[in-house]
């Protein structure tokens, strides 16, 4: 079965944020990009089903300016056989990134769409659901396992009080969360074999969605700042000021 | 303006979430609604109806909602939803899962995971892992909003009267099905909702350890979590993980055992009212945003906090 991977460009997940002075965004100038890391699973997983037989092929899509290209290399390296690029400056937010998924789901008529659960940017948790929601598919959100069997997957969540098993017809979308898997590093062999394999780049209009955003940012700011207490000197002291100056025992 | 609030619950009491969703509803303004959606779930909505604030509680009660399955709760509150200008749900896992589908099918974008409310269509929300604050406006004629609970104080669970009534919409999308769930079992508070969270990172060095904060833990009524740290080496399920990729927690008292303190706990526990560190090592950036410092031994702090805990309450 043919599986369709998204992956984002963000801000790499060791880079320290800045708050640009104007408060109009975060400051992303010469900042060094990857691939978001929940999307590195899901290329992982979509990896891992085509090595047990399950996957026949991967493809990856990727929205976002030229420079996004870079992450669908990077997912061929890992494992997937084709890209396609939707190629676009303006800012896509969730909606209008699903819509956009949906037109290459249509396209490409996957088994299973596997994506990261949030970016690590927007931190918004929003585009798998949605994309679920717009095709009609079934959703397996913040997933630990993933098992394919026949036309079904069962789907293991990670929910707030535990885990959560449920079955979805396929096709269907899966979004992983952090223990699906351990994603793999791309060999040097492979990222030179990445260079040859196809890679298609389309516009939003090539595939009839126009992109405006419903949400505008009117500021960013940075976080208030917590500052640091005291010390104490031992245990005795500590739960005296917890309970005669915090009171909070 | 007509908000409709999404209760959180198990089919048998209601989530102390949302109250705190109610809460950020009466800051946007309006007549609040809430919808029950599940099986069997009649005490919720008598539950629901005495939250202060609530006009009307709706009841969805079918097998089709019993597992809160996002493809047959989206269906429903996106056509309960067209009657409101606000839809809001906690930003639990319930809440994250069904909100963006029913956004896309009533064809509105979501506002996620908000932390206060400027006005009708203006709210705040952290990005980048809280460290930046968005403030964002929508423009669509329904908002569809999760709220983190923590961010806004409970309303008073008692002392209201509203009306209840049934709903017999019955969405089964037909998509998907329950298997099974493994949930945590313990006679702790909730992690999210807790007075007091003590929580191990890996200085902790095994699970088995974990048992000296459990004791410290039953002194004082509190939850047990962890860092990422901790759960990735396996000392502990996920499930008590605090942080970015966790659980956030707001808690009067957070104490951190053994918890350097990176970013992306920092980012789950931050908003605590008092925090106490203890860590062997000085220069551990938790220390940073500690209210009460001990520089020691975890292995000989705990215990004797066991102790003097057992003298003065």
């Amino acid at each position: 079965m043919k599986v369709l991977v998204a992956v984002k460009r963000v801000i790499d997940y060791n880079v320290k944020v800045r708050v640009k002075p104007d408060n109009t965004g975060v400051d992303l100038a010469n900042v060094k990009m990857a691939m978001n890391p929940f999307c590195e699973i899901a290329v992982e997983e979509a990896v891992r089903l085509k090595e047990k037989g399950v996957a026949s092929e991967i493809v990856v899509v990727s929205i976002g300016p030229k420079a996004a290209q870079e992450q669908i290399r990077t997912a061929l390296a890992l494992g997937a056989d084709r890209g396609i690029h939707v190629e676009t400056d303006e800012e896509v937010q969730s909606l209008e990134a699903a819509k956009l998924l949906k037109a290459v789901v249509e396209k490409e008529e996957p088994k299973l769409v596997i994506l990261g659960k949030q970016s690590i940017d927007s931190d918004n948790n929003q585009t798998g659901q949605m994309l679920a929601a717009l095709t009609g598919m079934g959703q397996g959100t913040f997933a630990s396992e993933v098992v394919v069997e026949g036309d079904k997957v069962n789907v293991t969540r990670e929910v707030d009080g535990g885990l959560m098993t449920v079955s979805l017809n396929l096709p269907a979308v899966v979004t992983t969360d952090l223990r699906l898997n351990e994603p793999r590093y791309a060999s040097l062999p492979n990222i030179m074999k990445a260079k040859k394999k196809p890679l298609d780049s389309m516009a939003p209009a090539d595939l009839g969605v126009e992109v405006a955003p419903r949400l505008s940012t009117l500021k960013v700011e940075a976080p208030a700042a917590r500052q640091a207490g005291i010390k104490v000197a031992d245990v005795a002291e500590l739960v005296d000021k917890l309970k005669n100056e915090a009171k909070v025992i | 303006m007509s908000i409709l609030v999404i209760a959180e619950h198990d089919n048998s009491s209601l989530k102390q979430a949302t109250l705190n969703v109610v809460a950020a509803a009466k800051a946007i303004g309006g007549d609040i609604d809430v919808l029950v959606a599940g099986e069997n779930c009649g005490a919720v909505a008598e539950a629901a109806a005495k939250a202060e604030g609530v006009n009307k509680v709706l009841v969805a009660d079918n097998a089709a909602y019993g597992h809160f399955l996002g493809e047959n709760l989206g269906e429903l509150v996106a056509e309960l939803g067209k009657g409101y200008s606000h839809v809001l749900a906690a930003a639990g896992t319930t809440g994250k899962d069904f909100m963006p589908r029913v956004a896309a099918l009533l064809d509105v974008a979501q506002v996620s995971d908000i932390i206060r409310v400027e006005s009708e269509d203006t709210f705040v929300r952290p990005i980048y892992a809280g460290n930046a604050i968005a403030t964002v406006k929508s423009s669509d004629s329904i908002k569809v909003v999760t709220v983190r609970p923590t961010a806004f104080d409970p309303v008073a669970a008692e002392g209201g009267s509203a009306s209840v009534e049934q709903c017999d919409v019955v969405k089964d999308a037909g998509l998907s099905s329950f298997v099974k769930e493994e949930l945590a079992q313990s006679d702790r508070p909730d992690l999210a909702s807790a007075g007091i969270v003590i929580s191990g990172g890996r200085g902790m060095q095994n699970g088995d350890n974990f048992k000296m904060l459990e004791n410290v833990a039953d002194l004082l009524g509190a939850a047990v979590g962890a860092s990422r740290a901790a759960v990735d080496a396996g000392f502990v399920p996920n499930d008590m993980q605090v942080g970015q990729t966790g659980k956030i927690v707001a808690p009067q008292l957070y104490v951190a055992v053994g918890i350097s303190g990176a970013i992306q706990h920092l980012a789950g526990m931050s908003d605590s009212k008092v925090i106490v560190a203890i860590n062997k090592d000085e220069e551990a950036p938790i220390f940073q945003v500690a209210d009460y410092g001990l520089v020691a031994d975890l292995f000989e702090a705990v215990p004797q906090l066991e102790e003097e805990l057992k003298k003065v309450l």
